[in-house]
């Protein structure tokens, strides 16, 4: 039915049907006050709390929560759980979004490369991807942990590396589309070079699933993160990070579980928010709904 | 008007519609889909419902079949099938009137029927769902429908898919499902619109035909004028949601009372025997020739021995004087839209020389042609598909020549000069595409096109899309740019009648072959081909010798003169 044809957007983004939808998805929102929520704590807590990361005080080893100043409770050696939460928050977080910016760049690179090109670049990009995909990235990530020096930026490159696959597949598909759309025609005509079309002309319009795919990312990265320092070829102690304070916690399960349901619930609560936030966007930004 | 319709006696009325209201949710243009209309269909007669994109006639037919979607609601009205108001009737008891009372074809063939069932199946099930016969008789009877819509072979054509038929052999299975109950009443919504012309004539000389033979009821939703002409004995004409005047075909297109009417009569295009008086004479050199051009297109892999060899342009040749315009006509698979891009390397030819000016361009490569691109520019088909959604009209228009080294002030200056030159307010520099409607999306890309000065403009379907009074409004601006600035053009069409309104010379091609060549009054009063004499034959409502008749309903311009 061709009569309805629907109010033309006004041209601010914050206005736009997308953001409207977006607003509308309770979850999303959740999602975003958690995590704003978590990432304020993470950078302003520490300066906050009195204790240090790294004072040791074994005078109050195994400190349940709430007890004193230690409101989260203490750990083995009797450091301040809340601080050293939130300073493994920080290297979480940073590490899941520096991953999930590094894989975006190198899947949307790759996607738009080879669904704009297609021919034999494209195939030999795609089966590159399809190459990675069928190795398995766990033993990858823990094969490429072991060797290397492990060190916050080498995870998260190393995450990037073994994450990047989708971000490229679901872009190229996206590129495949838009490029037999009359606009991309009109941009050769023009005498546009194929740069400049595939990242000032193209890429915009495939903006939507690559940010769904990022929101996506980070929990998946995070995830990671947590997975590789729990088996203990992440983040190395001292330096906190969510994962290798759960590997920390393992042997105390029956007599401080504290230890692990804290950083656990921290985990589950970024990763979750992401989640939200991914599926509000993909909501959101399916331009098949803009109209009814 | 409403008041003026008396509810006549159910015997004769097969479909009434009485002061219908439907209603759009929030946030829509307007706020009802159709207003306060009413009508009847008679029976045994065809009722013509026409009107430009969003006058609300599909959401009419939608609302008899009781198939309008859940945002949409019917706040007021009666709508009477066979004496029965069907408005607030259960889902369960609407469905047993689909199908056996009331049928529908829709337009596009394709996406109607289900691609995994075969013909005979879809057909039986349509007498299945209704209870109808038997296993054995409902088989009988499909065989009989197909023979009925004229499908060759129907034996064969049961057992088949529907990707294996063509768009007309698509419509008539779907003629075929609507008529398995024998319906009083058959709604057909744009039956023709996605099919060439002369399958079109094939499809309406077919449901004439079908209407007479069984007294059935036809009730034609259509945006041309030329298919009234053609078979309707009543006609509604619809706004914006409103009917604005009804009355017997005769009259309606004879002496049409409402203005809306007069103005879409006025602008639909009619053949014309006149050739094109040329501007002024100037130098006439030679802008385009193009001889023995090539284009095969190949897919699958030869590796696999699974490659389809397709010849899509086969051959062709033909010489462009500057200032002229040569209209390539033929139906869709003809290969004129892959001539257009093929001159305008969007598409490497496989032979045959594009001579531009003198200068050989089919062997160029994209680095070598990219300096001449600004001489070609193009006019896309599809005014939704072509112009970027996320950039602003003004980027839209000075990307290109910015690219080309000009500066931006300079560029933007122009393009400014350009937008009001097309019609538009200056103003639209900083809107996006998606603010503005078809017609002036269509003048945003001529805009585009003609920001380098081009020497030679190809327009591909340039108007096809477009309603018809917009059509008028876009041939018309072609004509004065053309007349000012001097530009050639190649006019790329699949409507005949549009082609003989701005074309000095016609070219029609068929099977990637151009089968005849020469000034419209040729083509179309006295075809040399057979294949151009079918054509023309189809042009639905119009014959080539009665064009003079049709000179009272006014040409929307005349070309002699004007020129």
């Amino acid at each position: 039915m061709t009569v309805i044809v629907a109010h033309a957007d006004p041209a601010r983004w914050w206005h736009s049907r997308a953001v409207r939808r977006f607003l509308r998805h309770h979850l999303a929102l959740a999602g975003i006050a958690m995590i704003s929520l978590l990432v304020l704590a993470c950078i302003l807590g520490p300066f906050a709390l009195p204790y240090d990361s790294l004072y040791i005080d074994l005078r109050a080893r195994f400190a349940p929560p709430l007890t004193g100043h230690h409101y989260f409770g203490t750990d083995p050696l009797g450091r301040d759980l809340a601080v050293r939460l939130l300073m493994a928050g920080r290297v979480s977080l940073a590490v899941g979004f520096s991953a999930m910016l590094l894989s975006t760049l190198i899947g949307t690179l790759v996607g738009v490369t080879a669904g704009y090109r297609g021919g034999w670049v494209g195939a030999a990009l795609m089966r590159t991807v399809d190459g990675f995909l069928s190795y398995p990235s766990i033993f990858l990530v823990l094969a490429l942990a072991a060797t290397l020096r492990p060190s916050p930026v080498m995870i998260t490159v190393i995450i990037a590396v073994t994450s990047w696959m989708e971000t490229a597949r679901i872009v190229e598909a996206e590129v495949r589309s838009l490029r037999e759309r009359e606009f991309v025609q009109a941009a050769r005509m023009v005498g546009l070079s194929r740069a400049h079309i595939m990242f000032r002309e193209i890429l915009p319009n495939a903006m939507g699933p690559i940010i769904v795919a990022a929101s996506l990312a980070v929990a998946r990265a995070i995830l990671l993160e947590a997975y590789i320092s729990f088996l203990g070829y992440g983040i190395q102690p001292p330096l906190p990070s969510w994962g290798n304070m759960l590997n920390g916690a393992q042997q105390y399960l029956a007599s401080a579980p504290w230890l692990a349901i804290i950083p656990g619930a921290a985990i589950t609560m970024a990763v979750t928010s992401f989640n939200f936030i991914g599926d509000g966007l993909r909501d959101a930004l399916d331009v098949r709904n803009d109209h009814i | 008007m409403a008041s003026g319709i008396q509810a006549a006696s159910p015997v004769d009325v097969a479909l009434s519609v009485r002061e219908l209201t439907v209603s759009l949710p929030e946030g829509m243009e307007r706020a009802y889909a159709v207003e306060n209309i009413s009508f009847d269909l008679k029976r045994g007669q065809i009722l013509c419902i026409i009107g430009e994109s969003g006058s609300g006639k599909s959401v009419t037919a939608n609302a008899i079949m009781g198939l309008l979607p859940k945002a949409i609601r019917i706040s007021s009205g009666a709508i009477h099938l066979n004496g029965t108001n069907i408005v607030g009737l259960s889902p369960d008891k609407l469905r047993s009137l689909r199908g056996r009372v009331v049928s529908m074809i829709f337009q596009d063939p394709l996406s109607a029927l289900n691609p995994l069932m075969t013909v005979g199946a879809q057909i039986e099930e349509v007498m299945a769902a209704h209870d109808a016969g038997t296993p054995a008789s409902r088989r009988s009877r499909a065989i009989d429908l197909l023979i009925e819509v004229g499908l060759p072979d129907p034996q064969l054509m049961y057992h088949q898919y529907p990707f294996r038929l063509s768009g007309g052999q698509r419509q008539r299975v779907m003629i075929a499902m609507a008529l398995a109950l024998e319906p009083a009443i058959l709604i057909a919504d744009e039956p023709t619109t996605a099919l060439d012309v002369t399958t079109q004539a094939q499809i309406l000389q077919l449901i004439r035909d079908i209407q007479r033979r069984k007294g059935m009821s036809v009730m034609f939703i259509t945006h041309d004028f030329g298919v009234v002409a053609e078979i309707a004995d009543h006609v509604v004409v619809m706004e914006k949601g409103h009917c604005v005047e009804q009355g017997s075909a005769a009259q309606v297109l004879k002496s049409p009372g409402h203005l809306y009417t007069r103005r879409l009569i006025a602008a639909v295009p009619h053949l014309s025997g006149k050739d094109r008086v040329p501007s002024e004479a100037g130098e006439r050199a030679s802008i385009l020739k193009v001889e023995c051009l090539a284009k095969t297109y190949r897919s699958g892999s030869a590796l696999f021995r699974t490659q389809r060899i397709v010849p899509a342009v086969n051959g062709v040749s033909f010489d462009l004087t500057s200032g002229r315009t040569l209209g390539v006509v033929g139906e869709s698979g003809s290969g004129k839209s892959s001539l257009g891009r093929l001159l305008i390397k969007l598409m490497e030819c496989d032979g045959g020389s594009i001579l531009f000016e003198g200068r050989d361009i089919a062997g160029l490569s994209e680095a070598e042609f990219r300096p001449l691109r600004p001489k070609i520019q193009m006019i896309f088909q599809d005014p939704f598909a072509s112009l970027n959604p996320r950039s602003t009209v003004g980027r839209i228009l000075t990307v290109g020549p910015v690219a080309h080294g000009m500066r931006y002030s300079e560029a933007a200056e122009r393009a400014r000069e350009l937008l009001s030159h097309v019609g538009l307010d200056a103003g639209a520099f900083d809107r996006y595409p998606h603010e503005f409607s078809g017609g002036q999306r269509q003048r945003i890309g001529i805009a585009r096109a003609l920001m380098f000065k081009p020497r030679l403009l190809i327009a591909d379907e340039a108007v096809s899309a477009l309603d018809v009074s917009i059509q008028a409004q876009i041939l018309k601006l072609l004509d004065q740019i053309q007349r000012e600035t001097g530009v050639s053009m190649i006019f790329i069409t699949h409507d005949l009648r549009v082609a003989s309104q701005i074309c000095d010379e016609i070219a029609v091609m068929h099977r990637g072959q151009i089968v005849e060549c020469g000034p419209p009054s040729q083509i179309f009063l006295d075809p040399k081909s057979s294949y151009t004499r079918e054509l023309v034959a189809a042009i639905p409502g119009e014959q080539p010798a009665s064009t003079p008749e049709h000179a009272d309903f006014g040409r929307h311009h005349n070309r002699g003169e004007t020129l």
